[in-house]
């Protein structure tokens, strides 16, 4: 979007609607889907508006960390493939792959909505290691709401393979559930001029002044922040910001 | 004979084709063949990094061939290009090219990414074929589409699209898989790779019934072209 462009969409944003038709307060339509890849333990593809992600999970049996002989190790991963939009370039993670990664891992993690004492085979020997990667296919904005959703709906569907031998058998998937017991919700809000918008589309993120994500459990907790972009947000701002991803959470948990 | 899953010898796994798929991209295609599952996306004509490596006089054509984290049958796959990712990227760009005409689009290039979310064997020619329906939605002159299919030995027999339980299968001097690539209306071979012990009348056979699969293989792919861009009863 150039300068124009914005001087138009802030016009827009005056008169309380966006390009595409949505006021500043509407997400965009969400579908959900889970379980489709049959070679992951847990799936899901998210489609929030033109924007579609991906997300597996697999496991596979490690060592624990040293101070944490009794949990199990989740980690979250993004990577932003050059198939998802014009301006991605191929290569290892850029920074925006990498913050989108550990702002939705933090989500997850501070949430403690996954039991990481319930991946303990043998304490200080064999852990479960959980890794999550999401991977866009579209990207029209807003990837960390919707690879939050999708992490999450992928964390539910997955199921521990069989241990045979010591060996992990991941042609058989046992019934054994992972279980999520949160649903920690990302909610980025942006702000462009004096106005905050959700659910930024691609051309609207390229112009956003500033961001904050919000993650809230069910419980009404935060359990991460993460502000982005130079321009700074005053106290009355992030009080606003808090108070619309709170309703705005619920709105998409009610979806799940 | 019957197939580990019920197929004959010249059946292919189920097979779903669809065109323009990923919005952002110029032209975008997905093939499944059984469990493997690919996406294509073209991107260009446009400008291209490294520099030099565009040419004065005509476009270049940059295949990229990806798996994602959760496709392998097995464990993770480290996100990044590998060295067999590199060499199926070469091989696919190579078995695409001949039937684009990209003299049009001087000091400029056309790049196409492969990713597969899911894949049970025959990814490599499941992402050409992809790749292909891609370059065809994007509007790009094509000679023809191009179709691709792994063939080979299993169990002492010749076969078509090999799955993943029958590539690994060792009874019999072990199985023997051979990715091959066609442009169906000339019958140009584009890709041919071959791994295991076979015989030369074998391989022939193998070629032949990989040919006739192409074929088939190249209909369901214009199909997805017309269902795209079908625009109902005219009259």
């Amino acid at each position: 979007m150039n300068y124009t462009e914005k001087e138009h969409l802030l016009k827009s944003l005056n008169a309380g609607y966006r390009f595409d038709g949505r006021t500043l307060e509407d997400w965009r339509n969400l579908e959900i889907e889970t379980d489709l890849i049959s070679t992951s333990e847990g799936s899901a593809r998210v489609k929030l508006g033109n924007t579609e992600v991906l997300a597996g999970v697999k496991l596979s049996i490690g060592s624990p960390f040293g101070d944490r002989p009794n949990e199990g190790v989740l980690m979250v991963g993004c990577e932003l493939l050059p198939m998802a939009h014009e301006s991605i370039e191929s290569g290892p993670p850029g920074i925006d792959a990498i913050e989108i990664g550990r702002v939705i891992d933090r989500g997850i993690r501070e949430s403690k909505s996954v039991d990481v004492e319930e991946l303990c085979i043998v304490p200080g020997e064999k852990v479960w290691m959980v890794s999550v990667d999401i991977v866009p296919l579209n990207h029209d904005g807003n990837i960390i709401d919707a690879g939050a959703i999708a992490a999450l709906a992928a964390l539910k569907t997955t199921r521990f393979p069989e241990i045979v031998n010591g060996v992990v058998n991941y042609k058989h998937l046992s019934d054994k559930k992972l279980i999520v017991e949160k649903e920690p919700i990302a909610v980025t809000v942006g702000k462009i001029g004096d106005h905050l918008i959700i659910d930024p589309t691609k051309d609207e993120e390229d112009v956003l002044d500033a961001r904050l994500t919000c993650t809230i459990g069910q419980d009404g907790k935060f359990c991460s922040l993460q502000k982005g972009g130079e321009t700074p947000f005053t106290i009355d701002e992030i009080d606003q910001i808090f108070e619309l991803a709170m309703v705005k959470s619920d709105e998409i948990r009610k979806q799940l | 004979m019957k197939r580990v899953d019920g197929r004959t010898p010249e059946d292919l796994r189920p097979i779903e084709a669809k065109a323009g798929v990923i919005k952002n991209a110029e032209g975008s295609g997905y093939f499944k063949i059984g469990k493997t599952w690919a996406y294509a996306t073209v991107y260009g004509p446009k400008e291209i990094v490294p520099r030099f490596m565009m040419r004065p006089d005509k476009g270049i054509l940059k295949v990229n061939y990806n798996m994602m984290p959760f496709s392998g049958q097995g464990e993770r796959v480290r996100p990044g290009p590998n060295r067999r990712a590199r060499e199926l990227s070469l091989v696919s760009e190579k078995a695409l090219a001949s039937v684009l005409d990209l003299t049009k689009f001087k000091n400029s290039g056309v790049e196409v990414f492969i990713e597969l979310p899911q894949t049970d064997a025959g990814s490599r020619c499941a992402g050409i074929c992809a790749a292909s329906i891609a370059l065809a939605d994007a509007g790009f002159v094509m000679k023809d589409m191009v179709a691709a299919v792994a063939v080979g030995r299993v169990k002492g027999e010749v076969v078509v699209d090999l799955s993943y339980e029958e590539e690994a299968d060792e009874t019999d001097g072990g199985a023997v898989d051979t990715a091959m690539a066609m442009v169906p209306s000339s019958e140009e071979v584009t890709l041919l790779q071959m791994d295991g012990q076979v015989t030369k009348e074998e391989l022939m056979k193998a070629i032949n019934m990989g040919k006739e699969a192409c074929k088939k293989i190249a209909e369901i792919q214009r199909e997805a072209i017309k269902n795209k861009y079908a625009v109902g009863d005219l009259r």
